[in-house]
């Protein structure tokens, strides 16, 4: 029993149909540590690329060596670093957020990646004429530069969403109760793995197709020049 | 002659240890048309984008309407201009780039409104009212709603006139804004710059290799060779008897069958 759902261990198929339901409710887990997880690294890498563009080492350098040092150690490590000894200097999460913290934190270096070359493949022309016509900085990057640089960016971006889900059940170490965590749990109680963990790798796949889907169908939805504004 | 509307006064730029203007005095005076011509390298569009701040200066002092571009005065100093200066200074200036540089994600009326409402907040009544007789001026009160990729080459740098002119700068700065075109398509945007230049107020300086156009548009014509003045004077002198050996030189070789043909275009379209 998991989620107080019962598994029915007569038959194959019986069972296979009995810990669905569990599966499942961890495959839930695993999108919202995915979208979660996503999310923080879209905006985490998008202030990441900002601050590598600036214009004064001071700022730039601290971004590049954080980048850098993150994309260099293993996710595992991040994690730990995180669940065991956040809570030693009084910051303690909840193991979910932890691991889309984690997550986040990772992917950010990769996605400041993709934004900076996104936001340099933007025509310098444009922020030529953006400052003859007396634009601010501000308003040039957030109405000029940036909805030309995201449609650029949408499918490496993707590309990322499809990785971060396929490393969720990493956070299973910190007993985040995600798909692959669950079907463990089912096949330490019952001896079988084979039946839960194939079911995982099937829905996985799904997922995965979904995603992909997903992330095509917006890059065609997206005019290439950029996304209007209103 | 009134006080110069643009004034360069031994003007150093480098890039590295190139120097591209060598101590540049140059002066133009209100309402006064000016084109520059001269070889590849020469330093043209580095005059220009100076006066537009897009390029900084290494030496000397820039004046644009009596005051410094590129330094304010602090008790009674010369110092490094903030920001701020360069944004109110800006202001009197627009340009038109050779490669257009319409903002891609707009439409064209949005290419003309963003700026006004942002920069001289305008209401967007006022500004879409502004659009909308620029762009007839220009000849394209029925493209307002297209996408810049869905215009010509031609149509799109008179786009990029109009949005220039939707700031109402008293100084406009042409960067070869023909260079880019198809021949069959240069007529349409010399035609709009020569309605430009009949109003009397307007400063400009024009970077041009249509010489033709040059000869008709200009009060003078600045001959610029290795980041200097070589010659200047009336076009109907510059270019009739040009008096420095490199002048000669250059006129030679740019005589071109093309820009008589761009002018019959343009006159027939006009
Ligand atoms: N950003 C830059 N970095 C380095 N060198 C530059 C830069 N911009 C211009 N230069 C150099 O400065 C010199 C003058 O350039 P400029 O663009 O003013 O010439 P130009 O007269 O406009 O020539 P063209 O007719 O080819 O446009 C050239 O030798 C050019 O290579
Ligand atoms: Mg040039």
């Amino acid at each position: 029993m998991l989620f107080g759902i019962h598994w029915d261990t007569s038959s194959d198929l019986a069972f296979a149909a009995s810990i669905l339901p569990i599966l499942l409710r961890g495959m839930v887990i695993t999108i919202e540590a995915t979208v979660l997880g996503f999310f923080i690294a879209l905006v985490l890498g998008l202030v990441l690329a900002v601050l590598k563009a600036a214009p004064t080492r001071i700022v730039s350098w601290p971004a590049l060596v954080v980048t850098e040092f993150v994309r260099d150690t293993p996710l595992l490590v991040q994690l730990f670093f995180l669940y065991y000894v956040l809570p030693e200097y009084g910051i303690v999460l909840p193991a979910f957020l932890t691991g889309a913290l984690a997550l986040g934190v990772q992917y950010s270096a990769y996605t400041s990646e993709v934004y900076r070359a996104g936001l340099e493949a933007v025509n310098r022309g444009q922020h030529e004429a953006a400052r003859a016509l007396n634009l601010t900085t501000t308003r040039t990057f957030t109405h000029i530069v940036l909805p030309q640089a995201v449609p650029r960016v949408i499918p490496a971006l993707g590309n990322y969403l499809v990785s971060i889900m396929k490393d969720v059940p990493v956070l299973s170490v910190v007993t985040v109760l995600e798909m692959l965590n669950v079907a463990k749990i089912i096949g330490d109680r019952t001896f079988n793995y084979m039946i839960p963990l194939s079911m995982v790798g099937g829905l996985y796949l799904i997922l995965t197709i979904l995603a992909s889907a997903g992330v095509r169908y917006l890059d065609l939805k997206l005019p290439k020049i950029g996304i209007p504004l209103k | 002659m009134s006080e110069p509307i643009i004034k360069f006064d031994k003007v150093v730029k480098r890039f590295g240890s190139v120097t591209v203007l060598n101590e540049l005095d140059f002066s133009v005076s209100p309402g006064e048309k000016v084109t520059i011509i001269g070889p590849s390298g020469s330093g043209k569009s580095t005059v220009l984008r100076i006066l537009m701040t897009l390029e900084s200066i290494n030496d000397g002092v820039v004046w644009v309407d009596g005051e410094p571009l590129w330094h304010e005065e602090r008790g009674g100093k010369l110092q490094a201009a903030s920001e701020k200066h360069m944004h109110r200074m800006r202001e009197k200036l627009g340009m038109v780039f050779q490669q257009f540089n319409l903002f891609p994600h707009m439409t064209v009326r949005r290419n003309l409104t963003e700026a006004p409402i942002r920069v001289l907040k305008l209401s967007k009544k006022e500004a879409r009212e502004r659009a909308d007789r620029l762009l007839e001026m220009v000849g394209l009160q029925d493209q307002a709603d297209k996408y810049p990729h869905q215009l010509s080459g031609g149509q799109q740098q008179r786009v990029g006139i109009a949005r220039a002119c939707a700031m109402r700068p008293r100084i406009m700065l042409f960067d070869e804004p023909t260079s880019a075109l198809d021949p069959e398509l240069v007529g349409e945007v010399l035609n709009v710059i020569r309605n430009l230049a009949e109003e009397h107020d307007l400063t400009m300086l024009l970077v041009t290799h249509e010489m033709q156009f040059a000869r008709q548009i200009s009060d003078r014509v600045c001959f610029f060779d290795r980041g200097r003045i070589c010659e200047e004077g009336p076009p109907s002198e510059l270019f009739s008897e040009p008096k420095e050996a490199r002048t000669k030189e250059f006129l030679r070789a740019v005589v071109d069958p093309d820009s008589a043909k761009g002018e019959k275009q343009a006159s027939a379209e006009g």
